[in-house]
C-alpha cells in the first residue's frame, strides 16, 4: 500500500541542519587558501611536468575539494587524510628511486617486500586490502547496528566507511606512482581498466552514501548501500587473485586521451548514484512491506527515502549525461565519429533514456512510492549491463576491461 | 503505486482553456506532446537499441544466413535487423521523438514564459488560502513596517518581489527561480538541436541517393581503378560521411570506401594522401605503444599541403575533412621461403618467393595447389608461463599465415613462425594449423638443431625416406646381431625398412598395424605377439637411432649429449605429425621485406557543431533544471477589521508554492513564515 502524496509530504521531517545553506566559515576560508597554495606550490615545484592543461585541471581540483570542504565539512579530515596517506606513500617509494626515475617492475616488488609499510599499509595493493577489508566490515555493522537500533554500531559503520574510503584514494594515488615506478612511459592515471574502475565503484559510491548520510542526518540506509560495495568488492577480489587482474600494463593507443580521464570518472558518479538509489528502493520495498511509517521506525520516513531516491538520480542523470557527451568526444577524436551505435554506447543511451523516463514520470506526473522504487531497481539492472555485462557478452570497440 | 498530484502552481491567472470541441490541429499537438508518447517512444527506441547490441550489426550476409537459418534471416532481413541503427524504421522513431519534443517545448513555451516574467499579483486570498503552504500571522506593526520587514526577508531568501495595492489590502507577490524554466527551454531544445545534427550526419542522404538509383552498390572485392563511376560519389555529393582507406608505404590515395548494406561506395576526395611511412612503438613488453602515419595531405585544387605524424586520438583537420588514424595491416609485405618438402622426397628444400595478399600456385604430384599468403606479423607477444609460475610476456617472433588451397577446393589455414621459440630448455620451429576457418589453432613443434636451424631435422626426415639410406641401416644392424646367409640378412633387412618407412610416412600407428599383419601373415600364435611386437619396436627404434647418429656423423658431431638426446626424441615426436599436417610442404620463411599499411577513417560531419552545441546546451538545461527551483511566495497584508483595543492591527496571509513537489520547500517556507511572526524576527533567515 502507499500512502497519498499529500500525507507524505506532511510526514517529511526536514533535515535537521545538516549542511543545508551553510554558512561559509573561517574554516572554509583556511581550507580554500590551503587548497589553492597546495595546488600553487605543486604548481612551482613541477610546472616542468606539466602542461597547461594539467595546471588548470588542478587548480579546478582544487576549487572542487574547497567547495566540498565548504558544503561538506567532514571532507575536509578526509582530503586531509588521503593527503597524508599518499604522500607517505609516494615519499615511502622516493627512497627507493634516485630523482624520481623509473625501477622497473621487479625493483619495484623488491622495494615494497623490503620495507614494512609499504608492504602492509601504503604500497596500492596494500592499501586495496584495507579498504576491501574496512568495507566488508562496515557492512554487518551497519546491518546489525540498524537491526538491534545500536547508535554507537551505526557510528562506528560510518568510521569503518570513511576509513575505508580513504585507502581507497591511497589506493588510487599510490598506484597512479607506481605506473611510473615501473616505466616512464607507462605512467598513466589509474581510471583505464575493469580493475581500476570497480575499486572507483566502490569508493565513489561509499562517499556519495556518506554525503547523503550526512545531509538527511540518518545512518540507517548504510547497511543497504554498503551490500552493493561488498558485492563489488567481492568480485573485485576474485578479479584479483584468480585473474590477477591488479597487474600494471600499460596504456594501449586509443586509451592515451585525456577524454578518458575526465569520462571514466564521472560515468562512475552515474553509476555510484544510480546503485545508491537501488539499494534505498530495496529497503524503501522492505519498510512498505513490513508495514510503512510507524513510531518505531528504525529506518527513515517512506517520503524521506523517496527524496533521496529522488536526488540521488537526478544527480546520477547530470553527470552520466556529461559522461555521455564526453565519450562523444572522445570518441570523436579516436574513432572518427561522435556517436556509432557500438554496444557499450548504445547500452549508454538505454542506461540514459531509461532514467529519463524515471525522472519524468515522477516530475510531470507525481508518481511516487515503491512503483518508482521498483523502477530504480530495474534502472541498477540496466546499468550493470552496461557496465560489466557488455563487455563480458558483446563485441565493440571499448577494449577495457575484458573478462 | 502511481498518484496524481494536486497541481499548485497555476492556480491563480489560469491560462484561458476554450471550451467545446478541440480542433483536429490541437488534438495532434496534444498528442504529439503528451508524456505518455514520449515516455513511449524513450521505451521503443530503447529496446530497438538492444536488439542492436545482440546481433553484431552490418556483418557479412552469410554469416547470418548460418548463424539464423533462411527462414529467420528472411524476417530479420525484411525488418533491417542487421542494420536497425540506419533502418528507415529506426530513424521515423527518432523523428518522432524530436518532433514529439518539439511539440512539448512549443505546447509549454507560453505557459513557461508567463511563468518566468508574471509575478501573480491578481491572486486572490481564497486561492492563496487553498495552497500546500500557507499560514496566517498577526501583527501590530505598521503596514510599512511590515512591507518592508516582509521584502527585506524575501530578498534575503532569494525572491523577486512585486508590491499591490489593492482595496484595502496589500499583496507582496514574489518568485525566484526563473532559470528554473529557461532550463527546461535549454534541455529540451538541445535535445532537438543534437538529433538534428546526428541526422545531418547520419547515412540517411546516402541510403536516399541509392533508394533513387544515383548511386549503385559496389559488392567486388575490385581496385578502385575498376570500380564504375556509378558507385563513385563526387566530393560534394553528400555533405557528411564516414569512410575508410587502407594505403600502403610509399603509396597514395584519394578515395574513401563507406560501407553500405553488403558493399560500399566510392568517396572522391578533393586531395590526395600520400603515406611515407607507418611506425608502430612498443612498450617493453611488447603491448602497442603508439601507431604513426607519416603523412602529406595535399589539395587538388589549391596549393595547400600539410606534412604530419598521424597518431589515435589526435586527428588532421584538413579542408573540413577529419584524418584518423584508426587501423593498420600489412601492405603486401614481400616474403623468401625455404619450401621443405614433406612427402615423396622429404627433407629437400627449394626456394620459393611470394608478398602478403598473392596467391602462388605450385604442382606436387601432379595435383595442383594454391598458397595465399594472408597475413605477415613482426612481432608475436604472447603471455606465457614463466619458470617461477608467473605470467610473462614473450616475443615469438615474425610470423606468416597463409592459406593453403587444396585440389578439392577447400583451405588450411598455416601459421608458420620465422624463428625458433624457446619452451623447457629446447628450441622449435613452429606452425599452427587450423584445419577449418572456426576450429582451433594447433601447433606441430619441429626441433631447432644446435646452430637452431631446421637443417638436421629435415635431413633425419630424408634419410627415414630414402629407402637405399634405411635399408642400409637396418642390413648393418641385422649383420650384427645374426649371421645367417647374405640373401636372408637382405630380406629382414627390407621389413625392417619397410617397417621405418611406414612410421616415417604413415605415423607410429599405421607402423603397429603392419606389425600386426605381419605377424597374422606368418601364423604367428597369438600369445607370442606381444613379444614379438614389442621386439619389431625395439628394432625399428635401433634403426632410427643409427639413422640420426649417422646424421650427427655426417655434421661431424664428436659427443652426443644430452641435447642430442632430446632432439632424437623431439624429432621423433614430430615425424608422426606429417600424415595428419595436410600439406605435402612445410614453408619456412628465411627472408623477409616489411611492408606496412595505414589504415584511414576520413569523415566529414557538418553536424558535429550542432551536436557539439546542443550537448552544452543539455547539460547546462539539466543543471539548472534539477538545482534551481521555481518558487512563488505570496504575503498578503490586511488591516485587522474587528481592532479593538490591544488586537493586532494586520494579519497576514503568507503562502508559497514550489513547482516541484518535491519535500525541500518545506524547509525554507516555515524559516519564512517563522521569521514573519514578530516575535521571532530577530533569527537570521538562515
Ligand atoms: C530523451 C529526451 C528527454 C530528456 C533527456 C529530457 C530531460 C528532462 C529533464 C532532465 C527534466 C527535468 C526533470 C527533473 O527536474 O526531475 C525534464 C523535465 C520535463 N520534460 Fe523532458 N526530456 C526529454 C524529453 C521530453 C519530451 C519528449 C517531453 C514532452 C512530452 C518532455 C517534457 C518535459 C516536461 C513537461 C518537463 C517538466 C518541466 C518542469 O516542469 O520543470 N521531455 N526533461
Amino acid at each position: 500500500m502507499s500512502v497519498p502524496n499529500e500525507q507524505m509530504i506532511r510526514g517529511y521531517e526536514p533535515p535537521v541542519g545538516a549542511l543545508r545553506g551553510r554558512r561559509f566559515k573561517l574554516a572554509d576560508g583556511i581550507w580554500t587558501a590551503l587548497m589553492f597554495t597546495v595546488a600553487l606550490i605543486s604548481t612551482v615545484m613541477y610546472h616542468d611536468h606539466m602542461g597547461y592543461y594539467s595546471i588548470i585541471v588542478l587548480f579546478i581540483t582544487a576549487g572542487l575539494v574547497a567547495y566540498l570542504g565548504w558544503v561538506w565539512p567532514e571532507s575536509k579530515w578526509y582530503f586531509a587524510a588521503v593527503g597524508v596517506g599518499s604522500l607517505i606513500s609516494i615519499g615511502l617509494y622516493s627512497t627507493y628511486t634516485e630523482d624520481g626515475a623509473a625501477i622497473g617492475r621487479s625493483a619495484l616488488a623488491a622495494a615494497q617486500a623490503d620495507n614494512f609499510f609499504l608492504n602492509y599499509m601504503f604500497s596500492s595493493v596494500a592499501a586495496s586490502m584495507w579498504m576491501v577489508v574496512l568495507y566488508l566490515l562496515a557492512t554487518p555493522t551497519y546491518l546489525i547496528s540498524t537491526a538491534i537500533r545500536s547508535d554507537f554500531g551505526l557510528k562506528v559503520g560510518t568510521w569503518l566507511t570513511w576509513a575505508g574510503s580513504v585507502f581507497g584514494f591511497i589506493w588510487f594515488f599510490a598506484r597512479w606512482r607506481e605506473t611510473y615506478l615501473i616505466d616512464i612511459s607507462y605512467g598513466y592515471i589509474p581510471v583505464s581498466n575493469l580493475y581500476e574502475v570497480f575499486v572507483m565503484f566502490a569508493v565513489f559510491t561509499a562517499l556519495l552514501y556518506l554525503f547523503y548520510e550526512k545531509r538527511y542526518n540518518n545512518r540507517t540506509l548504510g547497511g543497504f548501500v554498503m551490500l552493493i560495495i561488498a558485492a563489488s568488492l567481492i568480485f573485485l577480489m576474485w578479479y584479483h587473485f584468480t585473474q590477477d587482474a591488479h597487474r600494471i600494463e600499460p596504456l594501449i593507443p586509443a586509451l592515451q586521451s585525456w577524454w578518458m580521464k575526465i569520462h571514466v570518472p564521472t560515468n562512475f558518479i552515474g553509476y555510484g548514484t544510480f546503485a545508491i538509489a537501488a539499494m534505498i528502493g530495496i529497503a524503501y520495498l522492505i519498510k512498505e512491506k513490513m508495514g510503512g511509517d510507524g513510531p518505531n521506525d528504525r529506518l527513515p520516513s517512506l517520503a524521506v527515502m523517496d527524496d533521496i531516491m529522488y536526488k540521488s538520480i537526478a544527480l546520477g542523470f547530470a553527470f552520466f549525461t556529461i559522461a555521455t557527451i564526453l565519450g562523444a568526444m572522445w570518441a570523436a577524436e579516436a574513432w572518427g565519429g561522435y556517436w556509432s551505435w557500438d554496444p557499450k554506447e548504445t547500452w549508454a543511451l538505454i542506461v540514459w533514456l531509461n532514467y529519463a523516463a524515471w525522472l519524468h514520470m515522477r516530475l510531470t506526473k507525481g508518481w511516487r512510492g515503491s512503483f518508482m522504487a521498483w523502477w530504480s531497481i530495474v534502472g541498477l539492472g540496466i546499468t550493470t549491463f552496461a557496465f560489466l555485462g557488455v563487455n563480458i557478452f558483446l563485441d565493440g570497440l571499448h577494449s577495457y576491461g575484458e573478462l | 503505486m502511481r498518484q496524481q498530484t494536486k497541481t499548485d502552481t497555476a492556480l491563480p491567472a489560469k491560462p484561458k482553456v476554450r471550451k467545446g470541441k478541440l480542433g483536429v490541429g490541437k488534438k495532434i499537438l496534444n498528442w504529439l506532446s503528451s508524456m505518455n508518447l514520449a515516455i513511449a517512444l524513450l521505451i521503443i527506441i530503447s529496446i530497438a537499441s538492444v536488439v542492436g547490441t545482440f546481433i553484431e550489426q552490418n556483418q557479412n550476409i552469410n554469416n547470418y544466413l548460418i548463424d539464423f537459418g533462411p527462414f529467420w534471416f528472411a524476417v530479420f532481413n525484411t525488418l533491417s535487423l542487421f542494420d536497425v541503427y540506419s533502418a528507415t524504421w529506426f530513424v521515423v522513431i527518432l523523428l518522432f521523438l524530436l518532433i514529439s519534443t518539439a511539440s512539448c517545448v512549443y505546447r509549454n513555451a507560453p505557459t513557461y514564459l508567463r511563468d518566468i516574467r508574471n509575478f501573480r499579483l491578481s491572486a486572490q486570498e481564497k486561492s492563496l488560502k487553498a495552497f500546500r503552504h500557507n499560514q496566517q500571522i498577526e501583527t501590530n506593526e505598521t503596514l510599512e513596517q511590515i512591507k518592508q520587514r516582509a521584502q527585506g526577508i524575501l530578498a534575503r531568501a532569494g525572491y523577486k518581489s512585486r508590491v499591490k495595492e489593492r482595496d484595502g489590502e496589500t499583496l507582496i507577490a514574489a518568485r525566484k527561480g526563473g532559470m528554473n524554466r529557461i532550463g527546461y527551454f535549454l534541455t529540451h531544445v538541445g535535445l532537438i538541436v543534437i538529433l538534428l545534427g546526428g541526422l545531418v550526419d547520419s547515412k540517411m542522404q546516402l541510403k536516399l541517393l541509392e533508394a533513387l538509383g544515383k548511386v549503385e552498390i559496389e559488392t567486388r572485392n575490385i581496385p578502385v581503378s575498376q570500380v564504375p563511376d556509378s558507385s563513385k560519389l563526387d566530393v560534394d555529393a553528400i555533405p557528411a560521411f564516414r569512410g575508410s582507406v587502407n594505403i600502403p608505404e610509399g603509396n597514395w590515395g584519394d578515395v574513401a570506401f563507406i560501407g553500405l548494406k553488403d558493399g560500399y561506395v566510392v568517396q572522391n576526395l578533393p586531395f590526395k594522401i600520400q603515406v611515407h611511412d607507418f611506425t608502430i612503438e612498443y612498450y617493453d613488453n611488447g603491448i602497442e605503444k603508439s601507431y604513426k602515419s607519416d603523412i602529406t595531405v595535399s589539395a587538388y585544387d589549391s596549393d595547400k599541403e600539410v606534412r604530419t605524424v598521424l597518431e589515435v586520438n589526435h586527428p588532421l583537420r584538413f579542408m573540413g575533412y577529419n584524418i584518423f588514424q584508426s587501423s593498420f595491416g600489412d601492405g603486401g609485405t614481400e616474403l623468401e621461403f625455404d619450401a621443405w618438402q614433406l612427402l615423396g622426397r622429404a627433407g629437400t628444400s627449394q626456394k620459393v618467393q611470394g608478398a602478403v595478399y598473392e596467391d602462388r600456385r605450385f604442382e606436387f604430384q601432379n595435383q595442383s595447389f594454391v598458397l595465399e599468403f594472408t597475413d605477415f606479423n613482426l612481432l608475436n607477444v604472447k603471455p606465457i608461463e614463466g619458470p617461477d609460475g608467473k605470467r610473462e610476456d614473450k616475443d615469438f617472433g615474425p610470423s606468416v599465415i597463409f592459406n593453403l588451397r587444396l585440389p578439392t577446393g577447400e583451405a588450411i589455414e598455416y601459421e608458420n613462425y620465422m624463428l625458433p621459440v624457446e619452451f623447457d630448455g629446447a628450441s622449435y620451429f613452429l606452425s599452427g594449423v587450423r584445419p577449418t576457418p572456426d576450429a582451433e589453432q594447433q601447433f606441430w613443434y619441429i626441433p631447432a638443431d644446435e646452430h637452431g636451424k631446421i637443417d638436421t631435422f629435415m635431413r633425419f626426415l630424408e634419410v627415414l625416406t630414402t629407402r637405399s639410406e634405411i635399408v642400409d641401416i637396418a642390413e648393418n644392424l641385422v649383420n650384427q646381431a645374426v649371421s645367417g646367409s647374405e640373401e636372408a640378412s637382405r630380406a629382414a633387412a627390407d621389413s625392417i625398412a619397410d617397417l621405418v618407412q611406414t612410421f616415417a610416412v604413415n605415423g607410429f600407428s599405421a607402423m603397429l598395424d603392419s606389425i600386426e599383419a605381419s605377424l597374422i601373415e606368418r601364423d604367428i600364435p597369438a600369445e607370442a605377439h606381444d613379444r614379438a611386437r614389442e621386439s619389431s619396436i625395439r628394432v625399428v627404434q635401433s634403426v632410427l637411432e643409427r639413422a640420426y647418429i649417422q646424421v650427427l656423423q655426417e655434421q661431424e658431431v664428436e659427443e652426443f649429449t644430452d641435447f642430442h638426446q632430446r632432439f632424437f626424441e623431439d624429432a621423433l615426436d614430430a615425424i608422426p605429425v606429417i600424415p595428419v599436417y595436410g600439406s605435402p610442404v612445410f614453408l619456412q620463411l628465411s627472408d623477409f621485406n616489411h611492408i606496412q599499411s595505414t589504415g584511414l577513417e576520413i569523415t566529414r560531419s557538418p553536424g558535429m557543431f550542432w551536436v557539439y552545441l546542443g550537448s552544452i546546451m543539455l547539460t547546462i538545461g539539466i543543471f539548472m533544471q534539477f538545482y534551481v527551483h521555481f518558487r512563488r511566495t505570496w504575503v498578503l497584508i490586511k488591516p485587522n477589521e474587528n481592532n479593538e483595543g490591544g488586537q493586532p492591527s494586520y494579519r497576514i496571509l503568507v503562502a508559497g508554492s514550489d513547482a516541484r513537489k518535491n519535500a525541500d520547500f518545506n524547509h525554507e517556507f516555515d524559516k519564512i513564515a517563522a521569521e514573519l511572526k514578530p516575535n521571532e524576527q530577530s533569527k537570521p533567515l538562515y
